[in-house]
């Protein structure tokens, strides 16, 4: 059994990762993350960074709609901003990579305040359909303003270098997709651990008593919006870098509605929700395709059969944890945790 | 010199009429209290103080300043502290991170030392942490719920949060609506000893909207009566005890 921490300091307290078991999971998984590149395969190695790109987008869109309570459907048409800027900024005035990255977050977050501008207004549904309307306006933008956007066409992107280094496969990919997922889930973090996450709690739990207790409703909204879509930018320009072209047909509607659903999947509100949401997002309907591909391979006639069944078995697999798990997998996860407390150093 | 002052102040929505040149004034340190029978106004008239509502007429001033173009929350950083009829905790935060909101005007972390949370934002976050422990959490003995979220907590112990959130913004007015409202009365008389002290230790003025006659005659210094949103009487509890019109209106109902 152990004895529980007895924390001294309330310095020590407020730490993040408490325990010497927590700081021991956490370099293991730190140590799995920089060894999976030598020994995943190509398959693997590209999932793997679609996917941290999508933990970074996750994470931006669950501070403003899963913290904050400011719902968004336009959260796509933000990752599309980031990444048409970081296309044009490099292919035409051959910014470096890493100014891009920048530049891409910066734009997009600008994007996000202007659209989050009614959001002292309209709340709930009505500001998710402010917010669908952004998504179509930026749709339109993308695919009709040609000359800049390239229309449906739209533009090839230069090899990314960072450091003099060209990222010119995903091994290297993966290294600069790691470093800005953490650099995201860490300052993502941090943000709740001061004023400024908890005013962002408040104003969804009691917008009301949130403003009575000293909290500028429009400035801290504003703050989500802004990081939330900075986020995003930033895994725009990743996204059309590692694909190294954009189009339009990258920023849908649909993905904004996917990357709501991934959120609500792994957990609203929570960090490790939006990175276990992005994760089941990505590899689930993988999974899928590659066990019916494995049926059909016994069963070659009914192979023609299941296929389509894919979208109706991934859509069964989100009903039912919503169903049994409405806190999302974080929840699932931190059942788990409690259960092993402080395995392996109990005492 | 008063430090609220309340200033013809009336109230409509929609043509019903909530508060009819409501005038009073709040002295430095004292406990003023608020009574009157349901649907008399009196957390209307809180709101109005607050920012919240904004009134048809009238004016409130705060240490002489005028406040009426100042929003609510900057009506908060002044130092206006509230608690509230039905309870408005965050249910997504521990005690401990509602009690810590609280203190959200005092602090100064802006959106990027918080995205880094280095030096100042660190410290900030510690020092407030001390503090809130010493002056707040022991004051109000809720040590061990300080982790617990607020949503698990009993009712009373709830009323005793929000009360400990007001109270980290370091109030120099504490806006209370119906503090013991559904509270037992072993808690009714801890939550009266907590605002006597508040009031002793810090000198923090308090307005307190009650219905438990008993606490308000015991612990207020003057009582405002309101009935239909017009004032009815105000003095010291005696007096108003004794008012004619109050006999007739409020305590003679439940008397007879
Ligand atoms: N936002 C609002 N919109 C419309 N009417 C309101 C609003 N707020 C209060 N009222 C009305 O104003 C009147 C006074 O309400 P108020 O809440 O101030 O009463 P109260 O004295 O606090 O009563 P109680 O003792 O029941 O809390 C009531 O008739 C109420 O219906
Ligand atoms: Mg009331």
């Amino acid at each position: 059994m152990h004895i529980g921490d007895y924390r001294v300091t309330y310095a020590s307290d407020e730490a993040v990762f408490v325990n010497a078991t927590s700081r021991f999971w956490l370099g293991i998984l730190f140590i799995f993350l920089l060894t999976f590149p030598f020994l995943a395969g190509d398959y693997l190695l590209f999932m793997a960074n679609v996917t941290g790109i999508t933990i970074i987008g996750a994470v931006g869109l669950n501070i403003l709609t899963g913290f904050a309570g400011q719902i968004s459907l336009g959260h796509a048409a933000f990752i599309g901003v980031g990444g048409y800027t970081a296309a044009i900024f490099s292919s035409r005035f051959d910014i470096p990579f890493l100014l891009c990255l920048l530049l891409s977050g910066i734009m997009a977050a600008l994007f996000g305040i202007i659209v989050g501008g009614p959001s002292l207004r309209l709340k709930g549904l009505y500001l998710g359909i402010a917010t669908l309307a952004a998504q179509l306006i930026l749709e339109f933008v993308f695919v009709h303003w040609e000359s800049v956007t390239g229309g449906i066409r739209g533009i090839n992107l230069p090899t990314p270098k960072v450091f003099g280094i060209a990222l010119d496969n995903d091994f290297k990919f993966y290294f600069v997709i790691l470093t800005l997922v953490i650099l995201c889930v860490t300052a993502a973090r941090n943000l709740f651990r001061t004023r400024v996450g908890r005013a962002f709690i408040a104003i969804r739990d009691r917008d009301i008593s949130a403003e009575l207790m000293g909290i500028n409703l429009l400035q801290y909204k504003t703050y989500a919006f802004a990081i939330s879509s900075f986020m995003a930018g930033v895994a725009g320009c990743l996204y059309v870098n590692f694909l190294k072209t954009v189009t339009p047909e990258y920023f849908p509607l649909l993905e904004s509605v996917r990357y709501l659903a991934m959120i609500i999947v792994g957990g609203l509100g929570s960090i490790l929700g939006a990175i276990f949401g992005a994760i089941f997002m990505t590899f689930v309907p993988e999974m899928i395709k590659s066990l019916l591909g494995l049926l059909g391979a016994i069963f070659p006639t009914a192979m023609s059969f299941l296929f389509p069944f894919q979208q109706v078995i991934f859509g069964l697999l989100i009903v039912g944890f919503l169903v049994f798990e409405p806190h999302g997998l974080a929840e699932i996860w931190y059942r788990i945790k409690n259960y092993f407390r402080l395995w392996p150093f109990e005492h | 010199m008063s430090i609220l002052s309340i200033e013809d102040v009336s109230l409509s929505f929609g043509g019903l009429e909530v508060l009819s040149d409501v005038s009073f004034s709040v002295e430095p340190g004292e406990i003023f209290a608020i009574i009157g029978p349901n649907g008399a106004g009196k957390t209307s008239i809180l709101n109005v103080i607050s920012g919240f509502y904004r009134p048809t007429k009238g004016s409130v001033a705060f240490n002489n300043k005028n406040m009426d173009r100042l929003s609510a929350d900057k009506r908060a950083a002044l130092g206006l502290g509230r608690t509230f009829q039905n309870i408005a905790l965050y249910h997504g935060m521990s005690v401990l991170d509602n009690i810590k909101l609280g203190a959200h005007s005092l602090l100064n972390t802006g959106l990027f030392s918080a995205l880094f949370y280095w030096g100042a934002a660190h410290k900030e976050e510690i020092r407030l942490r001390k503090e809130i422990e010493e002056e707040v959490i022991d004051f109000l003995e809720i040590e061990s719920i300080r982790k617990k979220p607020v949503g698990s907590l009993a009712y009373g112990l709830q009323k005793r949060v929000e009360l400990a959130r007001a109270l980290a913004m370091r109030p120099k007015i504490l806006l209370m609506d119906e503090p013991v409202a559904g509270m037992n009365a072993e808690e009714t008389e801890d939550m009266a000893r907590f605002i006597l002290d508040i009031k002793e230790e810090h000198n923090t003025t308090i307005v307190l909207i009650e219905h438990d006659m008993k606490m308000i005659m015991d612990i207020s210094d003057r009582v405002l009566v309101l009935n239909f949103g017009h004032t009815l009487a105000c003095g010291t509890p005696l007096e108003v005890q004794k008012h004619p019109r109050v006999i007739e209106a409020y305590l003679g109902q439940k008397k007879g």
